[in-house]
């Protein structure tokens, strides 16, 4: 277990990217607190701007100072980012096409007891059906770095979302392949695909090791690109298995999972489970007992796997 | 030059515009065409050659769906030919559609939903004075989009940074599709509001006044340690007695009779501008 949650690493290369480019610009809306930026905010006040309890302002203000030179991060809840200010991420980043990185943290069910007002089940739906839109949900801070060190240099807009506290590493330090908008391939197997994204990586292995040890052979695919779908991917996972489980801390409609169904569909028809949070307001817990009561767990995920397998 | 003629001149492209395109939001256009060109022709820096540096004056058409009247004083600046604009505008597959979009030169950021306009401007305006530039950034409203929330967000913001490089015109012409602003969503006091928002409010009486509109950009460039609101008071429909006033003509497109009364109309403020 690391102590670096995804949004503190976001903030860390941030930082290290601000130190040279002076166009780097973090946005908060009163959530430099919520965003592990209170550093930034310190070391960088120049290239820091606070707008207060006002989302729309946050992607209205971060769309205007990047159409003036700026690499903006706004830095919000995804609940409001992608909800409050969606009007704002379609027309002033996707269509006129600003360089703005929108980072949702404290994604998903992070805020637990918080309630439905705070969870963002709805973003990948939301921000995926954006035309420009790339939509990323690393699943643990190594990757979380990759990623960001790409999304700090190029120049079109994009949404991440991270969750809210430090989560065991899927990856290490020194063993964190990363290719951009590539699928990255946890482990081959030839009974079934686990095809998970963000904080279900983590539980979609798990799930392989419980499998393995009932003798079934999981292949494993970390989707952190959810926009642009690793399609290829998702193709060669499905095409070598018998059936597909997907994994997502979101709706079960619109989601990562509904993407994989359309190309499995298409392209090597398989069945597939999409595993997703229920259409109903969660259950109070924390993300972990939120998991584990709607089976999004290593148990959840290898028991429906194998009933799949045996359906 | 002679602003108010060119405005009158310019009227009768949008209108021939409208009818050609079958569509279009002539209300508003005519109510701030002097606003438009004295701000192209008159007040900001800004030009075909250094639109493609980056190195200008910023301005952002909020209320979009005036999008007409931003085409035919993009033409006459020279950001595009004239008749590709007359010829296009609404057609099959064309770049000229119904609100700004800025993959044609001359615009910076698309519109078309109200209530985006001041806080991409603010965020234009506080990237500007980071980056130590003289630029100034200009964005028009409509008095209708004034019931948008985000409008009073970019408002706050803008204070609080004191963003003297920063003028908002907001195109004060009293009707919205529905009927009255007053009527369908009272704006009034829109003077103390914006004041105590604390910007800078230049009351314009006339906003199709070219001379008391230069005269309010200038007073805007003068105050250096707040943004500043020019609050036109302009006729919607100005230019024809056919149009003015009349909350039907938001997005009418005129018939053969009303398109001669109206042509003969603008000809004559023409002519006598």
């Amino acid at each position: 277990m690391t102590n670096v949650a995804n949004k503190q690493m976001i903030c860390d290369v941030l930082m290290q990217a601000a130190k040279t480019d002076k166009d780097i610009v973090v946005l908060c809306s009163d959530s430099r607190g919520s965003a592990s930026a209170t550093p930034f905010a310190k070391a960088f006040p120049e290239q820091f701007v606070e707008v207060g309890i006002a989302e729309q302002d946050l992607v209205g203000i971060a769309a205007g100072m990047a159409r003036c030179g700026k690499r903006t991060f706004p830095m919000s809840p995804a609940c409001f980012i992608t909800a409050r200010s969606y009007e704002q991420c379609k027309v002033d980043v996707a269509y006129s096409h600003t360089n703005v990185k929108l980072i949702g943290i404290s994604g998903g069910v992070s805020y637990g007891a918080l309630g439905m007002s705070h969870h963002s089940a709805q973003d990948i739906a939301c921000m995926s059906s954006i035309p420009g839109m790339r939509v990323y949900l690393p699943s643990d801070c190594h990757q979380t770095k990759k990623l960001m060190e790409v999304l700090v240099k190029d120049l079109e807009p994009a949404y991440i979302r991270v969750g809210r506290n430090a989560v065991p590493e899927v990856y290490s330090e020194d063993n964190c392949p990363f290719e951009m908008d590539k699928a990255t391939v946890i482990q081959q197997g030839s009974d079934v695909a686990l095809i998970a994204c963000g904080e279900m990586v983590l539980y979609a292995k798990q799930a392989a090791d419980i499998l393995k040890a009932q003798g079934i052979s999981a292949y494993v695919l970390d989707m952190y690109c959810v926009k642009p779908l690793d399609t290829a991917a998702v193709i060669k996972a499905a095409s070598e298995t018998k059936a597909v489980v997907t994994i997502e801390e979101h709706s079960p409609f619109g989601g990562m999972g509904s993407m994989v169904a359309q190309v499995v569909a298409a392209n090597c028809p398989r069945k597939v489970l999409t595993l997703a949070l229920p259409d109903t307001p969660v259950i109070t817990g924390t993300s972990l007992e939120v998991f584990k009561h709607y089976g999004l767990t290593g148990d959840g995920i290898a028991a429906k796997a194998k009933e799949l397998l045996n359906a | 030059m002679n602003l108010s003629k060119l405005a009158y001149q310019l009227r009768r492209d949008v209108v021939d515009m409208i009818v050609a395109g079958k569509g279009g939001h002539i209300g508003g256009d005519m109510s701030v065409m002097e606003v438009l060109v004295t701000l192209y022709f008159h007040e900001m820096n800004v030009t075909p050659e250094n639109f493609a540096t980056g190195q200008h004056d910023h301005f952002v058409m909020s209320k979009g769906h005036s999008v007409e009247a931003l085409y035919a004083v993009l033409a006459a600046k020279g950001f595009f030919p004239r008749e590709r604009v007359m010829k296009e505008f609404s057609q099959f597959g064309s770049p000229f559609i119904g609100h700004p979009n800025n993959k044609l030169p001359g615009i910076e950021m698309n519109s078309g939903a109200l209530g985006h306009g001041l806080p991409v401007a603010v965020g234009m305006a506080l990237a500007e004075r980071i980056n130590g530039s003289p630029n100034r950034v200009y964005v028009v409203m409509g008095d209708g989009e004034q019931a948008e929330g985000s409008v009073w967000e970019g408002a706050m913001s803008g204070a609080n940074y004191k963003l003297g490089n920063l003028c908002a015109i907001l195109d004060r012409n009293r009707l919205q599709i529905s009927g009255s602003t007053e009527d369908v969503m009272a704006l009034e006091n829109l003077k103390a509001k914006w004041t105590a928002f604390g910007w800078n409010v230049i009351d314009v009486a006339d906003g199709n006044s070219v001379a008391q509109l230069q005269d309010a950009f200038a007073a805007a460039k003068a105050c250096t340690n707040q943004p500043s609101l020019v609050l036109a008071n302009t006729v919607k429909g100005k230019g024809s007695s056919v149009m003015e006033n009349k909350a039907s003509w938001h997005h009418h497109v005129p018939n053969a009779e009303e398109y001669a009364h109206i042509m003969a109309d603008l000809k004559q403020h023409e002519e006598e501008a």
